[in-house]
């Protein structure tokens, strides 16, 4: 089923995550208005917004807690909705809420993901071993999650969504609560996967300072994309000297209309 | 270099799946193990009924011979079947309140973005709080050896295995329905007054249905529709290495119904997971 990738596929590689003209409402409010983007292999995109833009029912979607109303979600070509099997193989998520459970180690978490891939616990063993150590935290591998900090979960959290070597790997808001230090080695460890392995990221924030000019950079404002560019492309576009200032334009433009 | 991004996209085999069931027990497992006050808890709450509440009626319940029985029985040993299946039930609803907790801090999402289909990981889930029950009625039961009630030959001990992996199921499946229609974390004690306490005494736990018959002919209609009274007896009779094979169907027929209820539950297209918006 999933291994039936049509011939020819090499020839124009699909996104690595493509989302096309996804609504969704609850009830009579709508949270996502036709939203389309796409990340390409390898890249690093930012989903930019305020709290209540629709990030987390698009991450909802994206990761199959529930269908979208309209519109459809590709991973590397697998629709998420009809062929979740093969689409849920590639991707990896670091949920916004702890998702570790805190009372096992490092380790037993890791190979809990690895079992829910499918992988056993003898290969899951040794990629963790790999994983952990490339986050920084080898020697902290038997050690129970509860004793870790806030930074540090996050690190297992990142080697946890890699544990079956997906290509594309979604982070909802991965710098909340962290201190500027951890946010900052954070990125930067995301960052490596990107220019290392060619990882597609797909990062969600509210800061405009973990963007960098050279980045694609989604402005998702009350359910609608306000600009899907590189980050250099959209302060152009906006005429503004920062995406900050770029973002503020933006969403202040929208604000205005809408009045 | 590193694990990263190396290896072909492996096909979900017969083997993922086996891994992946196996990974899930093995966690509910270590949880469990952590979670000692559980245990406990999970332990002492049928020791009250028998250690105390059936000692109190043991002189003033009779109980006639009534299949399986063929002699007749102290009242703690009719009542053993009945708080078996409230350790099942318990937990049962216990996990359904983990799956609530598991999904507000997103270890339930983390379950469901594995590649496996969903009614499979639904099911594993529900598999590995029957594991944990089973384990629980065992303890109960080595307990119970020494209060002298065991059944009439050591097979009883063998033969209340599947009828106790089915009870299980049922009342694990049961419990997934509720989570999924459960608001707020808190509302477990909701479920306590609405689910178990009507379920537990609705039913011949405590009871023979011919006794509630003489008091009330229409509670003895409500105990005898009440899958719960079909789940004690199938255990009550395989204890006592017998079939029930009315109370396994139904039995039977209620897990099949509830899991199919918990797998559209837990849909993406059309679940309830979508109406309180992630």
């Amino acid at each position: 089923m999933n291994a039936s990738a049509p011939p020819g596929v090499a020839a124009f590689s699909p996104p690595a995550l493509s989302i096309e003209r996804v609504s969704h409402a609850y009830g009579a409010r709508k949270a996502l208005d036709d939203v389309s983007f796409t990340v390409e292999p390898g890249s690093f995109a930012v989903l930019l917004g305020l709290n209540g833009a629709g990030k987390s029912t698009l991450f909802s979607i994206v990761t199959h807690l529930y269908a979208s109303r309209a519109g459809a979600v590709r991973i590397f070509g697998h629709d998420v909705a009809r062929q979740s099997g093969a689409a849920l193989a590639e991707l990896g998520v670091v949920f916004q809420s702890r998702t570790l459970d805190p009372d096992l180690t490092v380790e037993q978490n890791m190979l809990y993901q690895g079992a829910l891939h499918g992988i056993g616990a003898r290969e899951a063993k040794a990629r963790a071993r790999d994983l952990v150590g490339r986050v920084g935290l080898a020697d902290r591998l038997k050690d129970r999650v509860r004793h870790l900090s806030g930074g540090q979960m996050r690190r297992v959290e990142i080697a946890r969504a890699l544990i079956h070597a997906p290509r594309l790997v979604l982070l909802d808001e991965p710098t909340a609560g962290l201190d500027i230090k951890a946010r900052a080695g954070i990125l930067a460890l995301t960052r490596r996967l990107v220019d290392e392995d060619r990882v597609g990221i797909l990062w969600t924030t509210h800061l405009v300072d973990e963007v960098r000019p050279e980045d694609q950079v989604v402005v998702l404002h009350k359910g609608r994309v306000l600009a899907c560019d590189s980050a250099r492309a959209v302060m152009r576009a906006t005429g503004a000297d920062s995406i900050g200032a770029a973002f503020g334009k933006l969403t202040g433009g929208a604000g205005e209309d809408d009045a | 270099m590193s694990a990263v991004v190396q290896g072909a996209r492996r096909p979900f085999g017969l083997a993922g799946y086996w891994v992946c069931l196996q990974g899930i027990v093995w966690r509910e497992s270590l949880r469990f193990l952590h979670q000692r006050e559980r245990f406990v808890s999970a332990l002492v709450r049928p020791l009250v009924w028998l250690f105390i509440f059936a000692a109190g009626f043991r002189q003033t319940l009779g109980i006639s011979i009534i299949p399986p029985y063929e002699t007749y029985v102290m009242y703690d040993v009719y009542i053993t079947p009945g708080l078996i299946a409230m350790i099942q039930l318990f937990n049962g609803m216990q996990s359904s309140l983990s799956m609530v907790y598991d999904r507000e801090m997103g270890s339930m999402r983390m379950l469901l973005v594995s590649p496996a289909p969903r009614w499979f990981l639904l099911t594993s889930k529900l598999l590995a709080g029957v594991a944990v029950s089973i384990l629980q009625v065992y303890a109960y039961l080595v307990i119970a050896y020494f209060w002298e009630i065991e059944p009439p030959t050591w097979w009883g001990y063998l033969t209340i295995l599947p009828a106790l992996v089915l009870s299980g199921l049922m009342l694990g499946a049961l419990g997934m329905v509720l989570s999924s229609l459960i608001k707020q974390l808190e509302n477990f004690a909701g479920v306590m007054n609405f689910v178990i306490f009507p379920m537990f005494f609705a039913s011949s736990a405590l009871y023979p249905l011919w006794r509630v018959q003489e008091g009330s002919p229409w509670l003895a209609t409500v105990c005898a529709l009440n899958p719960f009274t079909s789940a004690v007896e199938m255990i009550r009779f395989a204890f006592w290495g017998k079939l029930d094979p009315v109370s396994a169907a139904v039995v039977l027929g209620c897990t099949i119904v509830f899991l199919a209820a918990a797998v559209i539950a837990y849909d993406p297209a059309r679940g309830m997971l979508m109406r309180r918006g992630g």
